[in-house]
C-alpha cells in the first residue's frame, strides 16, 4: 500500500482525509470515532462565545434523484460549552497522538479575546488552529466570519494577533464569497498564517415554499440566507483553490475544501495543489465509513500510477491551467456520433440548433434517428457530448488543421510586427 | 433412445446457450452503481450467507476503484464469480434491497458483482498480486472434495500460511460449479478460473483421487492438523419403478455435466422428454433439453406449483422456455422394449402433511396415463453419502443422512470439519462458499486458539441446515 501520510504547515497526517470543522466535528466522541474508521484529521467544530442557534437549520438541492448536490446550513459555531470542548480536544489529542487534530475558532474581534483563546487552545495539545474567517451568516453580522474575510486588512490583522502567540501552526479558512480570493490568501500570509484552507460555504438561499412564501430553510415561517456546500460548489473551490496554488505571492500549504466526497475528488484537489483535504457534505449524507473508499481508491490510484506517496502528485495540474490568452487557438475538434450507440433521443440535436451553432441535423427519411454533424460548421463546444445521455456515444475528435499553435497574446504580439498576419483559428459561419 | 432431436444449427446453439443474464456494458453498470443508495447495515448484505459488503464493493465502483471493488467481494467470498452468476439473487441480497420496500426496481447486484469480478479476472495479469501466498506456518489441511466449500477453506487457509491439499476424485477441480450448473449461467471454463486463483495462492489439488481407495483416511489424519470435508452429495435418487435401466433414463446430474463438457451438437437428447421433480437441477435439466431441440419437455411432479422446491425466477425460465409442467403427476413405470418409449403416469391428490411438512400426495386410484416420451431425466434430488461418512470418515450423521456438525462446523472427530452440500443437505452455491470460510476461521482457531476475523464473517451465527423446500427457505 503507498504511503499517504502528509505534512502540511509542520502539521503531521497518516493521509490526507481530513474531517471539515462542521456538525461531523461537533464532539469529541464523533471525532474519536472517525479516527477510528481512518480519517487522518479533524478540524474541531468552531467554538466561539456563547451560541443559541435555530432549530431546522439545513436545506437541500435535489437534482433528479439525487439527493443533496448541494447543502446549505445556518448553524452558526458550536452550541456545546467551550469548557466541555476544551475537555474534549484534550482527551482526543490525548488518545490519537498520531492524528492531526485541529481546532477552529471565531472570536469576537477583540485582539485579547483573541489571543486569550489562542493561548488555551496552545495548551490542548491541538496540532494547529483553523481561523474561520468565512462564515457567510449571522456571524458576519456580529462582526466576524466572512465580515473578516471579505475585508484583506482585517484578515490580515486578525491573522497577526493569533499567529503572534500561538504555539502551534495557524490555517487560515477563506471564505469564497469575494471577488479575488488569492487578496483575502495574501493578507493571511502577511500576518503570519502558516497556511490555507479553502473555500468556507458559498451564500446561498436555497429555495422558496410556494404555498408560505417561506424561504428553505425555514424557521418559524422566515428564513435567511446560509452557507452552500457539497459536490455542487466544488468546481468553485477547484478555481480558488488553484487560483491560490498559482500566486507566487500565496506560496503557503493549502487545506482544499468543498464538494469532496471521493478520492478521485482529493486527487483532483491535490493535483491543483492542496496538501490535505476537508470533507464535510458527503459524510453528513453517507457517514464517516466513506473514508475507507477514499483510503483505498487513493491507495490503488498510486500504486497504478506508480508514485510512490501520496505527496508525489500535489501541484501536478497546475502547469496545465493558463490564462485564457495563452490557449492554443488553431487545435480544433469536432463532434462525431457513434451511430451504433446513439438511441435516437435527438437532444444533441435540440442544443446544438437551439443553443450552440446549429451544427447538427436531423436527416427524415432514412429510418433512423441518428442526427448528422455539419462538420465546417462544428466549433467544437462539447455541448452536443455533454447533453448526450449515453457516454462515449459522441465524442470530441481532434483535427489536423495543418497549423502551427498560436495563442491571442502571441497572435498580437505577431500583428504588431506585421498587420496583415493571418488570423489563426477558424471563421464562424 | 428412440427419436432424437433433430440437431440445431450452430447459431441456433449458440443462442439457446448464452448467457442469460448477460453483462452490464461499462456504462450502465455506473448508473445502475450509482442508483446504490448505500444503506448503512444494508439489508443486502445481511441477506448474503457470506455477507459481502455490498453497498462498498458498488460504491467502489462508482469511483472507479475497481481493484477495490474486486477485492472487498473476494475477501468475503472468493467465488464472487460463480455466485453473481448462479445466486438467487431475487430470494438474498437483490430481494433484500430496500428498493423493494417503494415498489422500485431493487438493484442489480449479482450484475454488478459480475461486472466487478470479470474486470478482477480479464486483468488477471494485474489482478493476480492482489492475492499472494502466504508465509508457511508449518501446519497441513486436507480438504476432501473439490467443490465450491473446499475452495473456500482451502483458499482462506491458505492465506493464513496452511499447506492445504484439495482431494477430489472428479477429472476436474471446481465440483458443481464445473459440473453441475446450466451452461448458460456459467460455463466450465469460467468456473475453472475461480480454481485458478485458488491455486495461485499455493493450494495443492489432486484430482482423480478418491478417499478410501486411492488415498486411506488414516493417512491423512495422521498427515494433516486438521481436515475439511466438502464432498457434497452423492447420485441422483433412484425412481425405484421398473423400467428405469432402460435406454433414454438418465439422471440431470449427469446430463447437466454433459452439457458442460461436451460440444452441445454431441448430446444426446430426445425429441419428447420427461423430467422427473420439480427443483431447481430439474429447471436446468429441461430448459437445456428444450434449448437443444427436444420438441416437447413435460415436467413431472406430484404435488402442486405450491409446494415445488424450485425459486420462482427459476420456474419463470422454464415456463418461457415452453416446459410443461405436470402437477399432482406421480410416475409408475417406465415403458419401452429397447429403449424408453414412454412413461406411465398416476394422478394424485394432496393428503395430509407427511414429516417434511408438506401435504403428502396421494395416487388417485384408477387415475393411470400414459405421457409418450423418449427420453426420461430423474431429477429427484441427490442422494446423501451416509455410507462413506459413517464408514469411511467414520464421522456421525444426523437422522437425514447429512454430516453432523456444531456451529463452527467441527463434526463428531474433532479434527474433521465439514461444510456445503454434504452438511445442510443441498443449498447454494453461497452457503458452501460461507461454510468453508467459517470452517477456515473455526481450524485456525483450533490449531492456534488465534481467534481471527475474516472478512463478512459473522461468528455468532448458526448452522442453517436446509428446509423442506428452497422457496420456504428464504420466503
Amino acid at each position: 500500500m503507498a504511503d499517504l501520510s502528509v505534512t502540511i504547515a509542520g502539521i503531521k497526517s497518516p493521509n490526507p482525509f481530513w474531517l471539515a470543522s462542521a456538525p461531523p466535528t461537533n464532539s469529541g466522541a464523533q471525532i474519536q470515532r472517525a479516527f477510528d474508521l481512518g480519517w487522518g484529521g479533524a478540524v474541531w467544530k468552531t467554538l466561539s462565545g456563547p451560541i443559541i442557534n435555530v432549530s431546522s437549520r439545513l436545506g437541500s438541492l435535489d437534482y433528479g434523484s439525487a439527493r443533496m448536490m448541494g447543502l446549505n446550513n445556518i448553524e452558526l459555531t458550536t452550541g456545546r460549552s467551550w469548557k466541555v470542548n476544551v475537555k474534549e480536544i484534550r482527551e482526543t489529542k490525548r488518545k490519537y497522538p498520531k492524528h492531526a487534530l485541529l481546532v477552529s475558532l471565531m472570536i469576537e474581534s477583540k485582539k485579547e479575546a483573541w489571543q486569550e483563546a489562542v493561548k488555551e487552545m496552545n495548551d490542548t495539545g491541538c496540532d494547529g488552529i483553523e481561523l474561520n474567517f468565512g462564515c457567510p451568516h449571522g456571524m458576519c453580522e456580529r462582526g466576524m466570519g466572512a465580515a473578516i474575510g471579505q475585508v484583506p486588512e482585517y484578515t490580515q490583522m486578525i491573522t497577526e494577533w493569533a499567529t503572534e502567540v500561538a504555539e502551534v501552526p495557524t490555517i487560515v479558512k477563506l471564505t469564497p464569497n469575494v471577488t479575488d480570493v488569492t487578496h483575502i490568501a495574501r493578507a493571511a500570509v502577511a500576518g503570519g498564517a502558516d497556511g490555507i484552507s479553502l473555500i468556507n460555504s458559498v451564500g446561498s438561499l436555497m429555495g422558496v415554499n410556494l404555498d408560505t412564501f417561506a424561504p428553505l430553510p425555514v424557521v418559524d415561517g422566515k428564513g435567511t440566507h446560509g452557507g452552500y456546500c457539497g459536490p455542487a460548489v466544488k468546481p468553485i473551490a477547484l478555481n480558488m483553490v488553484s487560483a491560490c496554488a498559482r500566486d507566487p505571492k500565496v506560496g503557503i500549504p493549502i487545506s482544499g475544501i468543498g464538494g469532496i466526497s471521493t478520492w478521485q475528488d482529493t486527487v483532483e484537489f491535490m493535483a491543483l495543489g492542496a496538501t490535505t483535504v476537508q470533507v464535510c457534505t458527503a459524510v453528513m449524507h453517507y457517514g464517516y465509513r466513506i473514508v475507507e473508499d477514499m483510503i483505498d481508491g487513493l491507495s490503488n490510484w498510486i500504486d497504478e500510477k506508480g508514485y510512490r506517496r501520496c505527496t508525489d502528485f500535489i501541484g501536478k495540474a497546475l502547469p496545465n491551467i493558463l490564462d485564457w490568452g495563452d490557449l492554443n487557438l488553431n487545435y480544433k475538434v469536432v463532434a462525431r456520433i457513434n451511430s451504433n450507440l446513439c438511441i435516437g433521443c435527438e437532444l444533441c440535436h435540440v442544443a446544438a440548433w437551439d443553443g450552440s451553432h446549429q451544427c447538427i441535423d436531423i436527416e427524415t427519411g432514412n429510418g433512423h434517428r441518428v442526427p448528422v454533424i455539419n462538420e465546417p460548421q462544428c466549433v467544437g463546444c462539447n455541448l452536443c457530448m455533454l447533453v448526450c445521455p449515453v457516454n462515449g456515444c459522441i465524442t470530441m475528435v481532434q483535427q489536423d488543421t495543418g497549423k502551427k499553435p498560436i495563442s491571442w497574446r502571441q497572435y498580437q504580439a505577431e500583428l504588431a510586427k506585421n498587420p496583415k498576419f493571418e488570423a489563426p483559428g477558424y471563421v464562424e459561419h | 433412445m428412440k427419436n432424437l432431436a433433430p440437431k440445431l444449427s450452430d447459431a441456433e446453439y449458440e443462442k439457446n446457450f448464452a448467457d442469460i443474464t448477460p453483462p452490464f456494458p461499462p456504462h450502465n453498470a455506473t448508473l445502475e452503481a450509482k442508483r446504490c443508495l448505500f444503506c448503512f447495515d444494508a439489508p443486502c448484505t445481511r441477506a448474503c450467507p457470506t455477507h459481502i459488503d455490498i453497498p462498498a464493493f458498488i460504491k467502489k465502483i462508482t469511483s472507479g476503484n475497481m481493484r477495490g471493488s474486486a477485492n472487498k467481494i473476494l475477501d468475503a467470498n472468493i467465488l464472487g464469480m460463480s455466485c453473481a452468476r448462479v445466486c438467487p439473487v431475487g430470494s438474498l441480497c437483490e430481494g433484500a434491497c430496500v428498493y423493494n420496500e417503494r415498489d422500485t426496481e431493487p438493484i442489480q447486484i449479482g450484475r454488478l458483482q459480475r461486472f466487478s469480478i470479470d474486470w478482477f479476472y480479464a486483468n488477471w495479469d494485474k489482478t493476480k498480486e492482489m492475492f499472494k501466498p502466504a508465509k508457511p506456518n508449518g501446519k497441513k489441511v486436507a480438504c476432501i472434495g473439490g467443490g465450491p466449500s473446499s475452495l473456500s477453506c482451502a483458499f482462506y487457509l491458505a492465506q493464513l500460511g496452511y499447506a492445504v491439499t484439495i482431494y477430489d476424485k472428479n477429472d476436474k477441480p471446481g465440483g458443481l460449479n464445473t459440473y453441475g450448473i446450466a451452461r448458460y449461467k456459467m460455463s466450465a471454463e469460467e468456473a475453472l478460473k475461480e480454481v485458478k486463483l485458488v491455486e495461485h495462492v499455493g493450494v495443492k489439488f489432486k484430482q482423480n483421487c478418491e478417499i478410501g481407495k486411492d488415498v486411506k483416511v488414516e493417512k491423512l489424519t495422521k498427515d494433516s492438523d486438521a481436515i475439511f470435508i466438502g464432498i457434497g452429495l452423492g447420485q441422483t435418487e433412484d425412481l425405484g419403478i421398473p423400467g428405469e435401466d432402460l435406454p433414454g433414463v438418465v439422471d440431470a446430474i449427469t446430463f447437466i455435466d454433459e452439457l458442460k463438457h461436451k460440444k452441445l451438437r454431441d448430446v444426446r437428447v430426445g425429441r419428447r422428454v420427461a423430467v422427473i421433480g420439480a427443483g431447481n437441477t430439474s429447471v436446468d435439466a429441461a430448459t437445456q433439453a428444450k434449448r437443444l431441440g427436444a420438441e416437447m419437455v413435460m415436467v413431472l411432479y406430484r404435488r402442486t406449483e405450491a409446494e415445488m422446491p424450485a425459486y420462482n425466477y427459476e420456474y419463470e425460465i422454464a415456463k418461457k422456455d415452453r416446459c410443461v409442467y405436470y402437477f399432482l403427476t406421480a410416475p409408475k413405470r417406465i415403458i419401452g422394449k429397447a429403449a424408453v418409449e414412454g412413461i406411465e403416469c398416476v394422478r394424485m391428490k394432496l393428503g395430509k402433511p407427511d414429516s417434511s411438512g408438506r401435504p403428502a400426495p396421494e395416487p388417485v386410484p384408477r387415475s393411470e396415463f400414459v405421457l409418450e416420451c423418449d427420453m426420461v431425466i430423474k431429477s429427484l434430488g441427490q442422494k446423501k453419502q451416509r455410507d462413506f461418512v459413517q464408514k469411511v470418515l467414520g464421522l456421525k450423521t444426523d437422522d437425514r443422512g447429512r454430516i453432523a456438525v456444531d456451529d463452527t462446523l467441527q463434526t463428531s472427530n474433532p479434527k474433521f470439519y465439514a461444510g456445503g452440500d454434504c452438511v445442510n443437505g443441498g443449498r447454494e452455491v453461497v452457503n458452501a462458499v460461507a461454510h468453508g470460510k467459517r470452517a477456515a476461521w473455526a481450524i485456525h482457531k483450533r490449531i492456534t486458539g488465534e481467534d481471527i476475523d475474516l472478512d463478512g464473517l459473522w461468528k455468532n451465527e448458526t448452522i442453517r441446515r436446509v428446509a423442506n423446500t428452497a422457496k420456504h427457505q428464504y420466503a
